[in-house]
């Protein structure tokens, strides 16, 4: 049979899937215990005993200089930052991509400056936040927010520009309005679209987080790893991404939930 | 008084005429047919009617009042593809005419209908949710329908709204022989029990003759590849069915079925396959 006709049983489909990962935690076992022989105090590849160490350091001990767990403060003060980013950056998407969208007169104001300014680099930028709006939450937030605001906005954009134009009329001789028919047509079908590009932004996302919080913070996953990276502690900073990636990966698997979930038609309606 | 009526109507695009030279009256429960070669302009000049295109030149009007300048309540339609909301179950799809028509301030504002106004509407829409058969399938959502139930579905949507006249457009014209025989069936029914006045676009002869009571036909007069655009199509054929649909002649009407019919008119209507026997 040809190759892509073979298919694995569910069984062997998820051993499949957990293959690369059995395959990279062993090469990083071969890689450390060869360092670790040859060198005792290697720090660039530590044994899982230090990760375990540095993991109940970390997560599970209080801090005896501040009193706190650390990165259970660390987890917090990111996703807060995360959190009103994207909060922002989705209350643009639906407010100026719906009007860019399905309004000729505010695509014609507001489409070019869009464009536009989706092209700015969010980071060359940051010194002009921090300028601006000084080194606290408001500049970490807004550059989360400058960052992935525009590729949500055209996206969201192009989307409603892309709704058949049977369903705009065939709503208008139902007797809607222009407000009625964003309420009850285009908002209801854009939400699970906009939750795709959110999950699509989460990425970007968390880059301008840890990229702002390097930079000036106090507290924060980003912060952390660039505080420890002076004592090449890669006990902590390993950990640490991994928290992240486990962080973002549960976002999107929990994004895919609630469209699921909210948007019970939508896999099929996309589907066709 | 007619209730449609077409004046001198041209339509050009660009410097490529269309539509020239439309002149046409259609009365209040007429069902016009409008037959014609592919690409003559029978779609444009239902979205004429349905000001979803202006005429270049030329007026139409409404109950002796040109229509409005966009799509309004006042005109229903089904077209070929994406007629009903994907994100709306068969109730909800239905109850868009009377919510986007509600009449209390806050109705207006949302967009839906309240309290005694809603159950009033819920009690229409699953009316003509019957009527069209697919009372089994009220909680459906569109994508789980086969074709011909979604067009009964944009049907029953349609009607909903009260409209003075239903436009469609080759509304049958992606399904099968079967179905669509079934559903001309219930074309005529509901043209018959509603009282509506219909302008269908069509490609299928024989259901132009099977449902109308006018066939229309749009040609060009000159087609030479010479002319560059300058000739436009326009009416060349006007038939009254014979003999005549009235709805007074229903039953004369109803027992000469179409040849495409499967059964008689008059019994109990087919439902696609995954229904039959359910319908209430
Ligand atoms: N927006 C447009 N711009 C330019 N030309 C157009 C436009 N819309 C339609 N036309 C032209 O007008 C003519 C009539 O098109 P129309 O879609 O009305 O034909 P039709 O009779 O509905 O054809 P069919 O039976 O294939 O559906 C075609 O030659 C088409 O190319
Ligand atoms: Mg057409």
């Amino acid at each position: 049979m040809r190759l892509i006709n073979l298919r694995p049983p569910s069984g062997a489909g998820r051993l499949l899937a957990l293959l690369p990962f059995i395959f990279v935690a062993l090469a990083y076992l071969v890689g450390s215990s060869v360092r670790l022989a040859a060198n005792p105090s290697d720090k660039l590849l530590p044994a899982f005993a230090s990760f375990a160490d540095a993991i109940n350091r970390m997560a599970f001990t209080t801090d005896t200089r501040t009193g706190d767990v650390l990165m259970w403060v660390d987890t917090v003060a990111s996703l807060e930052r995360l959190f009103a980013g994207l909060a922002i950056a989705t209350l643009a998407a639906v407010v100026l991509g719906v009007a860019i969208g399905l309004v000729p007169y505010l695509r014609s104001l507001l489409g070019g400056f869009v464009a536009a300014f989706s092209m700015v680099p969010p980071l060359a930028i940051l010194p002009i936040l921090f300028i601006t709006v000084g080194l606290g939450e408001a500049a970490k937030i807004t550059l989360i927010a400058i960052g992935i605001a525009p590729p949500l906005v055209r996206d969201m954009a192009l989307r409603v520009a892309d709704i058949p134009r049977q369903q705009i009329v065939k709503a208008e001789t139902l007797g809607a309005s222009t407000w009625t028919i964003v309420l009850r047509l285009v908002l209801p079908q854009m939400l699970p679209r906009l939750l795709d590009s959110i999950r699509l932004q989460l990425g970007p996302a968390w880059l301008f987080l840890i990229a702002a919080e390097a930079i000036a913070a106090e507290a924060g996953l980003g912060y952390r790893i660039f505080l420890v990276r002076r004592y090449l502690a890669m006990d902590v900073i390993l950990p640490y991404v991994a928290w992240i990636t486990l962080l973002a990966f549960i976002m999107d698997v929990g994004l895919v939930a609630l469209q699921r979930r909210a948007f019970p038609w939508f896999a099929d309606a996309r589907a066709s | 008084m007619s209730l449609i009526s077409v004046r001198n109507v041209w339509k050009e695009y660009h410097d490529t005429v269309v539509l020239e030279q439309i002149n046409l009256t259609i009365e209040p429960r007429a069902f016009v047919a409008l037959v014609g070669p592919s690409g003559c302009g029978k779609t444009t000049f239902l979205k004429m009617l349905l000001s979803e295109e202006r005429p270049t030149r030329g007026v139409i009007e409404l109950e002796g009042k040109p229509i409005s300048p966009e799509p309004t309540a006042d005109r229903g339609v089904v077209f070929q593809r994406y007629s009903v909301f994907s994100h709306l179950t068969v109730l909800g799809n239905v109850l868009m005419g009377a919510d986007l028509q509600a009449k209390t301030g806050a109705g207006r504002f949302f967009g839906r209908t309240f309290g005694r106004e809603r159950a009033a509407a819920v009690e229409d829409a699953r009316a003509l949710i019957s009527a069209v058969g697919l009372s089994h399938a009220e909680q459906k959502y569109p994508t789980q329908l086969s074709g011909g139930m979604q067009q009964r579905l944009a049907l029953a949507q349609a009607l909903m709204g009260k409209p003075k006249v239903l436009l469609l457009d080759e509304p049958f014209g992606a399904l099968d022989a079967g179905i669509r025989a079934d559903i001309h069936v219930l074309m005529r029914k509901l043209w018959n029990d509603r009282a509506l006045t219909v302008v269908m676009v069509t490609h299928d002869l024989s259901e132009a003759f099977s449902l109308a009571t006018r066939v229309i036909a749009f040609e060009r007069r000159r087609n030479e590849p010479t002319d560059g655009g300058r000739y436009g199509a326009t009416i060349t054929k006007d038939y009254d069915v014979w003999p005549k649909r009235t709805p007074a002649a229903l039953d004369a009407i109803l027992s000469l079925s179409g040849r495409d019919d499967p059964q008689p008119a008059h019994a109990t209507r087919r439902d696609d396959p995954a229904e039959t026997g359910v319908a209430s």
